[in-house]
């Protein structure tokens, strides 16, 4: 059982290009389908894997390790999502080196740089629309981008005000508004 | 190994634990902290290194956390324990977190304090990913106008078209063969 977790989740790590969300129908094909674990239960670690911190395929792989066998079930899982990617990433980081001044590829990479913006462009913006944030709630992401960008301010200080704010709004903020509403 | 080495080892491991614990909100939103703690504070890339990785993180399989630590772990160090030990820490505290919330996982689903976090940190993390785009934006990656252009073409094709990252990616570098020659 182990030994097929293994080879599972270094499948699903394997073929999923593009980061974390890619790997989730995968991972919902290969775990729900065979009947490891049910649709709702799955749906339901999803939801909570969302609100972790870390990388979210890795915790999602820890959470079905764990549900099938354990703490080992999990260091399995977790050790197959990652070793596809550690080992193609350290291969191209031995070797790139010795490319990076070839003049075919920094003029490739110079074409590639100001992709690589439009590619983080997409989904901050797609992020703002799937959340449904009016203007208002734009304003404190906003002003935390600007915090990072122009005053260097370490994102961790940025998250934690999220965190407050969240809290704040929550059990405080609210419950004025709403009485003054009344 | 020398001090100086082992010291290196020791920022790597801080770091990652620090990415991995306050990682939230997916792989985009985790950029601007990668790169500020790996980039402006530790130098250990310059910018246009950061994005290069980030380019090949979008080309090859896996998470870019992962992708990212693997990397510079290991350019950091010159040494494959250096990949080792970045990519073991960014691992770490969710792993400790995920285990912890096992036990108790139908309390976590629908705790009132974890959900009002949360009404702060989902809007948060829009900003978060912007930042990250932002902090992109500069000379380095735009070495002159016909970047803008590559800029705007790559845009218009994730955002209007739904291109696959990958394909943009790949044109991006063709564009980039062309323009330059």
């Amino acid at each position: 059982m182990l030994g097929t977790l293994f080879f599972t989740f270094v499948k699903i790590g394997m073929f999923t290009i593009g980061g974390g969300y890619a790997m989730i129908p995968l991972i919902e094909r290969e775990v729900v389908d065979r009947g490891w674990i049910g649709k709702e239960d799955f749906l339901d670690l999803f939801a909570v894997t969302q609100s972790l911190p870390g990388i979210f395929a890795v915790n999602i792989s820890i959470f079905v390790g764990y549900r099938l066998r354990g703490v080992w079930g999990s260091v399995i899982c977790a050790l197959g999502t990652i070793l596809p990617s550690f080992c193609i990433i350290l291969l191209i980081a031995l070797f790139f080196n010795h490319f990076q001044d070839n003049p075919w590829v920094v003029k490739v990479f110079n074409g590639i740089r100001p992709a690589v913006v439009a590619l983080i462009a997409v989904p901050c913006i797609s992020a703002a629309r799937s959340l449904h944030l009016k203007r208002v709630q734009l304003i404190a992401p906003a002003i935390g981008a600007l915090l990072i960008w122009l005053c260097g301010v370490s994102p961790v200080w940025i998250i934690l005000a999220g965190i407050a704010g969240g809290l704040a709004y929550t059990f405080w903020i609210k419950g004025k508004w709403e009485r003054r509403q009344r | 190994m020398g001090k100086e080495a082992k010291m290196i080892y020791w920022q790597l491991l801080c770091v990652y634990l620090k990415i991995g614990l306050f990682g939230f909100g997916g792989g985009y939103a985790m950029l601007s902290l990668i790169q500020h703690e790996v980039v402006d504070k530790h130098e250990w890339l310059t910018r246009q290194e950061f994005t290069d990785v980030v380019a090949i993180s979008q080309m090859t399989p896996g998470p870019i956390g992962i992708n990212s630590a693997t990397y510079i772990g290991y350019t950091a160090t010159g040494s494959v324990w250096g990949s080792v030990v970045a990519t073991v820490a960014v691992c770490l505290p969710s792993f400790l977190l995920v285990l912890a919330i096992s036990y108790f996982f139908a309390r976590f689903k629908s705790n009132k304090y974890v959900e009002a976090a949360f009404t702060g940190l989902r809007p948060m993390t829009v900003g978060l990913i912007a930042a990250a785009g932002l902090l992109l934006v500069n000379h380095e990656n735009f070495i002159d106008w016909k970047s803008v252009v590559i800029f705007a073409g790559a845009f218009l094709l994730t955002w209007k078209y739904k291109m696959h990252p990958i394909l943009v990616i790949c044109l991006a570098g063709a564009a980039g063969l062309f323009i330059y020659w």
